[in-house]
């Protein structure tokens, strides 16, 4: 096993996500069973490879800085679960 | 034959030839949704009142002789792209009240050539799965047998079309998302180069693999689709300024003295035997065509799937850090802090395979790991273009299967995630090495579900996939049938 129930855990803290003991059980498994499969690709002796980021070589994509329309406030907030003013609302940040 | 049966380029001469008008276009299309719909679920959503208003503007123009690409022709759209004052799921809870304030570019082009919008289509959540059960407003059914997936994660784009209720669609392909439900249904699906088409209100899966596409019923309106979506975008800074070609150009030209690749890595232990054998007498057209077959070699070919399981969960993690429920998409209620809302909200608003895979892309970013999954995976994955870019100075393009297997059963994969992930193992290859690739269908299993074929070429060279795949088309003359509904 690589990875335990605890690395789940602490995995899943990283990520934001609430995880039910069963579904942290089962977690655990299928993703040992995934890592387990992509352990393979250490066959590969890759010294000096350059690691591919991108698959067409576009860099820097500039554009000229001129100020173009954006989208109202409302239009912004429109889908906002809570709103209030132009703000976003959220719950406490701190106690 | 009915309206809705009809290809684009064929409704196009109708209605220049003031046969038809979009109106009779667009109720043959609802019609026959009305007849089938239930049993496929192709749609999260229908835009019958919109698709009916458009139409009869459509009609109005085509008076004044205003004839666009795609004037009074029926489109779905996935339902991952962003449409302006139309709800945009994703198939996600995360989305399902999400009201995009801005169209795609893909769909302002889309409607810029008169394409009648018909619905948005159902896929997997987050275009996360091959089978479109990940869905969160239920699974779609494939046509050709409704206990069968069509495939996925553009399932209601390939259904769509197969069945009638659309003439033509566009998907999204992150791993095979349009050549594999393409293949699985029995129409044309293309994922073009990387940023070949604009993205610019994609939902983002995996950013250096994601690309939009057309499913047809044949070559000439996969052409016809490119012609509308090809294209540099100011919006989109990794489409490419490339010169579009008239893809239409390249369909019904032959390929004589062509050399077709055909990689031994593909031809497995492990594909159905109705798969091998359909592509063996696809191979044996293509050399009646004029072309030489020439074996050739992609030696890192097996290590696609798993370089794909890191690259796209790490990016998948990244882009989908963004639903937090603070500026739009669900938020779960009663948290009593900020950090608990996250949680919950992401708990509640997402499934379970767009979870596994945030969890797995977590992982592999995270400190100390990152170089052994991230960085290896990069590595390999230059590798695997490098493959390409080798086979493409022997060959003109490549031929493979597009899938190990005709449709499986609903529910047959669901509780396997390694498994369900090989049913793209054809298919990654071109995303990671950021080509182009076209599924055309070349038969059907005794069983009569449909079978695809792939073909794949350099950076650009779509011309190219069109021109063998319209060749190929032609001369094997494979059976038209309609699945019985």
């Amino acid at each position: 096993m690589k990875l335990s129930t605890a690395d789940v855990e602490y995995v899943a803290k990283l990520a934001r996500l609430e995880v039910s003991e069963a579904e942290k059980e089962k977690l655990t498994a299928q993703i040992n069973d995934i890592l387990r499969y992509i352990d393979q690709l250490n066959e590969l002796d890759t010294m000096g490879v350059a690691p591919m980021s991108h698959a067409i070589a576009v860099t820097n994509a500039f554009r000229e800085d001129r100020a173009a329309q954006s989208l109202e406030p409302g239009d912004a907030l429109a889908n906002a679960p809570d709103a209030r003013g132009e703000f976003f609302r959220v719950p406490k940040v701190i106690e | 034959m009915e309206l809705h049966q009809f290809t684009i380029h064929a409704l196009q001469e109708k209605i220049r030839n003031g046969e038809v008008s979009a109106l009779q276009i667009a109720e043959s299309v609802f019609s026959r949704i009305d007849a089938v719909e239930g049993r496929i679920h192709s749609y999260i959503r229908l835009m019958k009142e919109e698709a009916m208003a458009s139409a009869a503007r459509a009609d109005e123009g085509i008076q004044k002789g205003d004839i666009q690409p795609l004037t009074g022709i029926p489109i779905a759209l996935k339902d991952i792209v962003c449409t302006r004052g139309i709800p945009t799921t994703c198939g996600s809870r995360m989305l399902h009240q999400f009201v995009p304030p801005y169209n795609a570019t893909a769909v302002e082009k889309l409607a810029a050539a008169g394409a009648i919008f018909v619905g948005k289509a159902n896929m997997d959540e987050f275009a996360m799965g091959s089978s479109t059960e990940t869905s969160y407003f239920g699974p779609t059914r494939n046509p050709w047998d409704l206990e069968r997936i069509p495939g996925g994660s553009s399932g209601g784009s390939a259904t769509a079309v197969a069945a009638d209720e659309c003439i033509a669609s566009i998907g999204s392909d992150t791993g095979g998302s349009i050549r594999q439900p393409a293949a699985l249904c029995g129409v044309v699906g293309m994922k073009p180069t990387y940023g070949r088409v604009s993205r610019f209100g994609l939902i983002a899966f995996a950013s250096s693999l994601d690309q939009i596409g057309p499913l047809t019923k044949d070559v000439e309106d996969c052409a016809i689709m490119m012609n509308v979506l090809a294209g540099y975008d100011p919006k989109e800074s990794t489409s490419v300024k490339a010169e579009v070609p008239d893809y239409r150009q390249f369909v019904g030209r032959d390929i004589k003295g062509w050399k077709i690749g055909i990689p031994k890595e593909y031809f497995i232990d492990g594909i159905d035997p109705e798969v091998s054998a359909a592509v063996a007498k696809t191979i044996e057209t293509v050399r009646q065509c004029g072309a030489s077959i020439v074996e050739i070699s992609l030696p890192h070919t097996k290590y696609c799937v798993a370089v794909y399981y890191i690259i796209a969960p790490a990016e998948a993690s990244s882009n989908l850090a963004r639903y937090d429920g603070v500026r739009y998409g669900f938020r779960a209620a009663d948290a009593r802090d900020l950090s608990e809302m996250y949680q919950k909200t992401r708990r509640q608003g997402f499934g379970a395979e767009v979870k596994r895979r945030i969890m797995i892309g977590t992982y592999a970013l995270s400190a100390g790991y990152y170089d052994a999954y991230y960085g290896k995976a990069s590595q390999v994955r230059a590798l695997i273009r490098r493959d390409f870019d080798e086979a493409f100075a022997r060959c003109d393009v490549v031929l493979t299967p597009t899938t190990p297997t005709p449709a499986f059963k609903i529910g047959e994969k669901t509780d396997d995630p390694l498994q369900m992930y090989l049913s793209d193992i054809f298919t990654i290859s071109a995303n990671l090495a950021g080509i182009p690739g076209i599924s055309v269908p070349c038969g059907f299993s005794t069983s009569g579900l449909p079978i695809g074929v792939q073909f794949l070429a350099g950076h650009f060279e779509e011309g190219k996939l069109l021109q063998a795949a319209s060749a190929y088309e032609k001369s094997a003359a494979v059976e038209k049938r309609r699945p019985a509904l």
